[in-house]
């Protein structure tokens, strides 16, 4: 092992572990590691890989339930949906690579999750994605989000799995650093699902697609797991480029060879590229893999051993195949014009030998690489923000002037406004079975040869999680059920995605435990269980950390999506009606941040008892047909829900709303208090809807009723507040993102009122 | 009717298309990798909607010298049907078998969304069971769908009665505003002066079921058999 240069502290630093993580490393091997060694054991022992700071505090989230067949700690989480089939689905970050380099960044990301996806046996069959820019006006959001959004449509339109949803929004703690949570769901049959498991000694590790090149080195480790400078054109070269012809390819091979047996284990070359695979694998399987990097394909001759083993080249799979199997294997593979080449043995040593030109550059014992990884029970204090946040007081608020100005002035915020601009650049109709694609409260798509479908929805709310890191991620998680249940869908399971600032700070490891707490307690109260998920920390510009953003991706199921939620109001006469009840909150709210420059107050609890009650009615009148329209009401409150509801795809409608006096009338009308869903009935219905809602034990409150002309007309306590043309309330929602982002309109208030 | 639905590295669309045939239509159907020659057993070959060879050089440009785009000027000259639908008209123009091209969208955006077509000419084997001037909706969904060629083609293509689809407004009024991607007099689809090929950019498979917000895509299949489809999700079908 002497051609490889030796240890120094400069080098243990540069790879960002601590004197006492070299020291563990030492003890495990009763020796200095090589140079490949130090760089295996950095990777591994990043933040990104190791969650060694997470890991302490996610061991509270309930993890099973009834559908549950696979937990965290595989590649993704596995539901069973019933008819012998299963869902495979995760969410995951791909945050500072889409800074630095945003096209790429967020293609690598699709590009990701699908591998993720479908290594385990599953066809990929919708994304979404979530995503928080900077401030609109920032002169560096336009190139960014351009970018991201290409990159998106880019990779999945190619790669053809329909992009379905998600969501998008802004603020100013994005400024130095973006978030990108990208979300697939696969579906599989029951008995073929693979794992990522290296078991049966003798049995060949075969690596197919890509060749390995010197892109994406530490990308894991340095750029996902540190804080990084504003601009970072340097670590450009640590961000991986994507080909999604290539990863079609991959997709098509590997569930072909799958279905044509002889494959025992499979995982994809994600973060950590070769160095991850083969650990994870041995690891899982209780074996150990002998590797000869000398047969690993590559782009560049000189690469060294180091650079092999911690490449994130793109587009790579590895694979252990059932022993003598592998011709049939590579066979497969090259009718897909795909690399595929044995590059090593199972063995029963418990060790990864990697040999690279007759030497043996790293020998690491595969159980203490990981049972001894650093673990990190961080220091919490909460944050000195919160004492001011929290004594605001609503007191100091002048009533509303002009509901209508006030009202457009919300539809035309980014964070509302249409995303039309964004979703036509995706591909969400490819394969034919999407049934409620983006711009729905969530998205439904039919499982082909069924009638059987899928609903899927991500969310999250940074404001609230900022000024109450508890409620706001219990919030999250309340609001992606409410989503699949305006669709009529049944929330079976979710994925997390927790995007923070440094774990080293104090402040930030509170929001941490705080938001794993919410989620705990949420997942608790509505029995959905999380099966995958993600941590991003090190989120921040300068020592600034983001605010807390967890993002809950959920799915869920409907037995037949001929019965599907629609969000527009449809017919003309209908009753229009509140699931839920109205509490006069306006902490944290749209509508204060955008009109009156205040993010303050502290986001109340969830009632969860209410919000299943509201969830179980909607659900239920969905599913007998009775219920003509659903719509979540959310970010921007009561108003901005029916003006969207009235708008049509082709014709829009009206309303004619009276609605009795709440304490404050702006809170009535734009308060974001949670567990509400407007619906509307055949007035034949009502009486079918009151007896539901009885039974379940969810409020209701009669708000008014569906015109054919297309005007919105609010009355409350008989005095009218709003009278406005639909059309062109539509005009300003639908142009708002647009004039935001690239018209240079201010973000605050004026503009559009 | 026969059908074989090809399949290149990259395709994207040619599950649905499969689907449609053999479970809505109930055709007899096959995949016809990209590799084979021999197209004799079919009436009717579809080049489905996708990213062949993952478009580099040009959409269309390496599909077009596969062994099964090479065979089909044969099947075509023999009577053979053929549909090329977005990428797979992207293939049958850089293939030579339908005149002109498909350049990058006006906006310089990949555009997904529902678009509003005039139906012209029905007296093809695609079209029959639609009516000259109806207006039908349709998903498109391609970044290379800018339909150019010279003013002596469009003019043939025009008076040759060869112009099947043009994008309109719901009224069905050809404008330049309803033109999403900037083609050449709006134009969507088009056939050989045989009429035995057609290539369009909207895709009809995707728009074959209630379920999916329209049943309009299913006219296109149910002219090349000349008969119904079945419906796809009728009420007694629904599960309790």
């Amino acid at each position: 092992m002497n051609r490889e240069p030796g240890i120094t502290p400069d080098m243990v630093r540069e790879h960002d572990l601590t004197e006492e993580e070299y020291g563990r490393i030492r003890k495990i091997l009763d020796r200095d590691p090589t140079y490949t060694e130090l760089g295996i054991f950095s990777v591994m022992w990043s933040e990104h890989c190791s969650y060694k700071s997470s890991r302490v505090h996610l061991g509270r989230l309930p993890s099973t339930g009834p559908a549950v067949i696979q937990g965290p700690g595989e590649n993704a989480g596995v539901v069973d949906i019933g008819g012998g089939r299963v869902a495979v689905f995760k969410i995951e970050s791909h945050n500072h690579p889409s800074f630095i380099e945003p096209f790429q960044g967020a293609a690598t990301g699709v590009g990701g999750i699908l591998r993720d996806i479908f290594t385990m046996g599953a066809r990929p069959v919708g994304s979404l994605n979530s995503l928080r820019f900077g401030d609109p006006s920032h002169p560096r959001t336009r190139r960014l989000l351009e970018g991201v959004i290409g990159g998106i449509a880019g990779y999945g339109n190619c790669i053809g799995v329909p992009t379905v949803g998600g969501e998008i929004s802004f603020h100013p703690c994005y400024n130095g650093n973006i978030l990108v949570n990208v979300f697939n769901c696969g579906i599989a049959g029951k008995d073929e699902i693979f794992l990522g498991n290296a078991s049966g000694a003798g049995n060949p590790v075969i690596y197919v697609g890509s060749s390995t090149g010197r892109d994406g080195i530490h990308g894991a480790s340095l750029l996902a797991s540190s804080s990084f400078e504003e601009g970072g054109g340097g670590q450009r070269p640590r961000v991986q480029v994507g080909d999604p012809f290539l990863e079609k390819l991959l997709l098509e091979a590997c569930l072909e060879a799958m279905r044509a047996g002889g494959i025992v284990g499979i995982q994809d070359m994600g973060a950590a590229g070769l160095t991850c695979s083969t650990l994870e694998m041995a690891g899982r399987g209780g074996t150990g893999i002998d590797l000869d990097l000398d047969a690993v394909p590559r782009r560049e001759p000189e690469m060294s051993p180091y650079d092999v083993m911690l490449s994130e080249s793109q587009e790579r799979m590895l694979l252990v195949g059932k022993r003598g199997s592998d011709p049939d294997l590579l066979a497969i593979f090259r009718k897909w014009d795909l690399q595929a080449v044995v590059v090593g043995r199972v063995t029963d040593r418990g060790k990864v030998r990697v040999r690279h030109k007759g030497e043996t550059v790293a020998d690491l014992p595969v159980g203490p690489l990981s049972e001894e990884a650093p673990r990190y029970n961080r220091p919490l204090r909460e944050p000195a923000y919160l004492r001011d946040t929290r004594s605001w007081n609503a007191s100091v608020l002048p009533e509303p002037g002009d509901v209508a100005a006030i009202l457009k002035d919300l539809l035309a915020s980014p964070n509302i406004a249409s995303k039309g601009w964004v979703i036509d650049q995706y591909d969400s109709t490819v394969r034919a079975n999407t049934v409620a694609g983006p711009g729905l409260d969530a998205a439904v798509l039919r499982i082909p040869g069924t009638l059987a479908g899928i609903a899927m929805t991500t969310d999250g709310n940074s404001r609230h999680s900022y000024l109450h890191p508890f409620h706001g991620a219990a919030g999250a998680v309340a609001e992606a059920s409410r989503n699949l249940s305006c669709m009529g869908a049944e929330p079976l399971a979710l994925t997390d995605c927790l995007n923070f600032g440094s774990p080293e700070n104090p402040e930030v490891m509170w929001q941490f435990q705080q938001t794993v707490e919410g989620i705990r307690a949420a997942c608790l109260a509505l029995e959905v269980p999380v099966v995958s998920g993600n941590v991003s920390f090190y989120n921040q510009t300068e020592e600034k950390p983001i605010r807390p953003t967890p993002v809950i991706g959920m799915i869920g199921s409907i037995a037949d999506v001929t019965r599907t939620g629609r969000l527009a109001f449809s017919r003309p006469g209908d009753l229009i009606l509140l699931l839920g009840d109205t509490r006069p909150v306006l902490d944290g709210t749209e509508y204060l941040a955008r009109i009156h420059q205040v993010e303050a107050g502290s986001p109340a609890a969830v009632d969860f008892r209410l919000e299943r009650a509201v969830q179980d009615t909607c659900r239920e009148g969905i599913r007998q047909g009775w219920i003509r329209s659903a719509h979540d009401c959310s970010e921007g409150g009561l108003l901005v829900t029916l003006a969207e509801a009235c708008f049509g795809d082709g014709r829009d409608l009206g309303g004619d709303f009276r609605i009795p006096q709440a304490d404050r009338l702006d809170a009535l009308l734009f308060g974001e208090s949670a567990s509400r869903i407007v619906v509307s009935v055949a007035e034949a219905d009502l009486k079918r809807l009151e007896t539901t809602a009885t039974r379940f034990g969810a409020p209701i409150l009669p708000l008014g009723q569906v015109r054919k002309e297309p005007v919105l007309k609010v009355k409350v306590d008989g005095e009218r507040v709003l009278h406005a043309d639909v059309e062109s309330l539509r005009r300003i929602w639908r142009e708002g993102f647009v004039r935001a982002v690239f018209g240079g309109a201010p973000a605050g208030k004026g503009g559009m009122a | 009717m026969r059908f074989a639905v090809a399949v290149f590295p990259g395709s994207n669309c040619e599950e649905e298309t499969f689907r449609l045939l053999s479970s809505l239509l109930e055709q007899p159907v096959e995949y016809l990798w990209h590799r084979e020659r021999d197209l004799s057993r079919f009436d009717c070959v579809i080049l489905p909607g996708g990213f062949s060879y993952g478009d580099y050089l040009r959409c269309g440009a390496m599909a077009s010298l596969s062994p099964l785009v090479q065979a089909l000027p044969e099947f075509v000259l023999a009577g053979g049907k053929l549909l090329g639908i977005c990428n797979g008209f992207q293939i049958l123009l850089e293939a030579g078998l339908l005149p002109g091209a498909l350049l990058p969208n006006r906006s310089l955006k990949y555009i997904s969304r529902k678009v509003c077509l005039r139906v012209g000419q029905v007296d093809t084997p695609f079209t029959n069971r639609l009516r000259p001037g109806q207006v039908i909706r349709l998903p498109i969904a391609h970044y290379e769908g800018s339909y150019f060629a010279d003013e002596a083609t469009l003019e043939r293509l025009e008076t040759g009665g060869r112009i099947l689809l043009q994008y309109s407004d719901p009224a069905g009024r050809v404008t330049e505003g309803a033109n999403p991607n900037g083609s050449a007099r709006s134009i969507a689809a088009i056939c050989s002066a045989d009429r035995n090929v057609v290539g369009m950019m909207p895709h009809p498979e995707r728009a074959s079921e209630d379920l999916l917000g329209s049943e309009d895509g299913l006219r296109i299949f149910e002219s090349l058999i000349g008969g119904a489809a079945r419906k796809a999700h009728r009420p007694e079908d629904r599960r309790a």
